[in-house]
């Protein structure tokens, strides 16, 4: 049998032994977080995630719900409220003078007033918005679908992206976010003015907030002021597609 | 700690081929995976630290767990409405440098060890095809070879309660089998294993894709057979910590069955058969 002093040591090589491994672990791993060529390796998953999505169900419709499945009260996040004095005018006019931009890439650069999107072909959907934090709520949104919105203005060919830049900012930094043609030209892309049956308040977006179902809370623009067409996403803002991926490298692609 | 020079006969002491090239890899590569996934999950649980049943649950809604502070500086874990204090752990805890934190799972148990739900994600995304991919390649080679017929499948003797009990009263004393018979995973093992590989894995892989908004859109069954999102959120929670459960019954058991054969035959493969006790 081993005798007392050398398990005590034993024990303390173990604990010690284990405690400096999971230090080397938990360091180890922080390095490679924070090294180039790593960080590159596992952002390259982001190409496997969306081809197999992409390659699986191109066209598939997110699930749509009935009014009895929707959530009681529907948290709104990332910016409630938009500081800028030109928009606060906007707000308290009931956005009477106000239009969206569509410009960028397309044959006919439009202004339209809010009466313009509701006069357009509406499509209602009761939808679950799922936050990349963890969190899902299920509400009802109806607005024109982005794709007769990119028809009226006629989308060029040369057209890879779809940009939406928002009122509101983080800082001095404005908000901003992108798809491809993929999701922009998806039937239940739409650009809501109502929700739950009302105007779109102010936390969730008014006037209009992009719906992209089949992608995380964060690619969903709220505040959308303008519409752009592009080819790349080269040369904007960080050029990564949005807000968050210039500033914390979230995902441009949130399928999952 | 080492081994008694090689005795040749069945009743041990010879080395012996125990597993295959494809086990160890697997075995390895799955414990990199499955050690990632866990320490980059436990950070995406904390950008929300709250689980629910159904298809919808945000801050509003009942929560049935949540880790975090009482408002008072301590940490807590509620589950339902049990409420445990959980201080220096759990929900409120200090940092490498002291500071004092209130996030769910402390620095040590995450990756990356800093607050990042955006670097977690790419942790997490990225070794979920190592481990599904890892997964699927070993059970379909494991099925080629006959590993899964001849080690893991339990027999109709098996399953009789009678050989599960006699099984348990072999090994509550911790009395370990020698010989050729050490070679041979009894009912438990073949239980854990199976557990592992056909229930906890696959249903930890599905259960993360249910929550995923473009899989939902091709494959709302898998969501909805769980009974929502965050009900599969809840499950993939659950089964995470099944997973650490089966992890620290499989080490101890390393560790009491002679833990430098047992490495060694997951390394090398040879594996040394014990020898039996000549007192009995």
């Amino acid at each position: 049998m081993v005798d007392k002093p050398s398990l005590i040591s034993r024990r303390r090589l173990i604990r010690t032994g284990t405690l400096g491994a999971c230090g080397m672990l938990l360091a180890g791993c922080d390095r490679l977080n924070s090294s180039g060529g790593f960080r590159g390796l596992l952002q390259g998953a982001e190409s496997l995630h969306m081809g197999s999505q992409r390659g699986l169900a191109r066209e598939a419709l997110a699930r749509e719900f009935a009014e009895s499945a929707m959530s009681p009260a529907f948290r709104a996040n990332g910016n409630k409220d938009v500081a800028d004095s030109a928009y606060r005018k906007l707000l308290a006019s009931g956005f009477a003078g106000w239009t969206l931009i569509v410009d960028g890439l397309v044959a006919r650069p439009l202004a339209l007033p809010l009466a313009a999107l509701q006069a357009l072909e509406q499509r209602e959907q009761i939808t679950r918005h799922d936050c990349v934090e963890g969190w899902s709520a299920i509400g009802k949104w109806q607005g024109p679908g982005l794709s007769r919105v990119l028809d009226l203005a006629g989308l060029s060919d040369r057209a890879r992206y779809v940009v939406f830049h928002c009122a509101d900012r983080f800082g001095e930094t404005p908000y901003y976010e992108s798809v491809d043609m993929v999701d922009a030209l998806h039937p239940q892309t739409i650009l809501a003015w109502k929700m739950n049956g009302q105007l779109l308040p102010e936390a969730h977006g008014a006037p209009v907030r992009l719906r992209v179902e089949r992608q995380l809370g964060y690619k969903h623009a709220k505040f959308v002021m303008r519409i752009e067409a592009r080819e790349s996403l080269d040369g904007l803002y960080g050029g990564k597609g949005g807000y968050w991926e210039d500033h914390s490298d979230y995902a441009w692609y949130a399928g999952i | 700690m080492t081994d008694s020079p090689t005795v040749s006969g069945g009743e041990g002491g010879g080395l012996v081929s125990r597993h295959r090239l494809s086990t160890r890899i697997w075995h390895w590569s799955n414990a990199l995976a499955v050690l990632v996934m866990l320490m980059s999950g436990l950070m995406i649980f904390n950008a929300h630290p709250r689980l629910y049943w159904g298809e919808y649950g945000a801050n509003a809604d009942h929560a049935w767990l949540e880790i975090g502070s009482n408002g008072q500086g301590e940490g807590m874990v509620r589950i339902g409405p049990a409420v445990v204090e959980t201080t220096g752990v759990l929900g409120v805890w200090k940092n490498r440098e002291g500071e004092i934190k209130n996030r769910a799972f402390p620095w040590w148990a995450t990756i990356p060890s800093d607050y990042s739900l955006a670097d977690a994600r790419l942790w997490h995304l990225a070794f979920a095809w190592v481990l599904a991919a890892g997964l699927l390649g070993y059970l379909l080679w494991s099925l080629v070879n006959g590993h899964l017929r001849r080690d893991i499948h339990i027999t109709r003797r098996e399953w009789r309660p009678s050989h599960i009990w006699h099984d348990i009263t072999q090994h509550a004393p911790l009395r370990f089998p020698t010989g050729a018979a050490a070679l041979r995973y009894n009912v438990l093992q073949k239980l854990a294993y199976a557990f592992v590989l056909f229930l906890a894995l696959p249903l930890i892989i599905i259960t993360g894709l249910a929550m995923s908004p473009g899989s939902d859109a091709w494959a709302s069954i898998l969501t909805e057979a769980f009974g929502g999102r965050q009900s599969a959120r809840s499950i993939h929670f659950l089964v995470a910590f099944a997973l650490v459960a089966f992890f620290l019954v499989h080490i101890a058991m390393v560790v009491l069955a002679r833990p430098y054969n047992g490495i060694r035959s997951m390394i090398t493969g040879k594996y040394r058969l014990p020898r039996e006790k000549s007192d009995g």
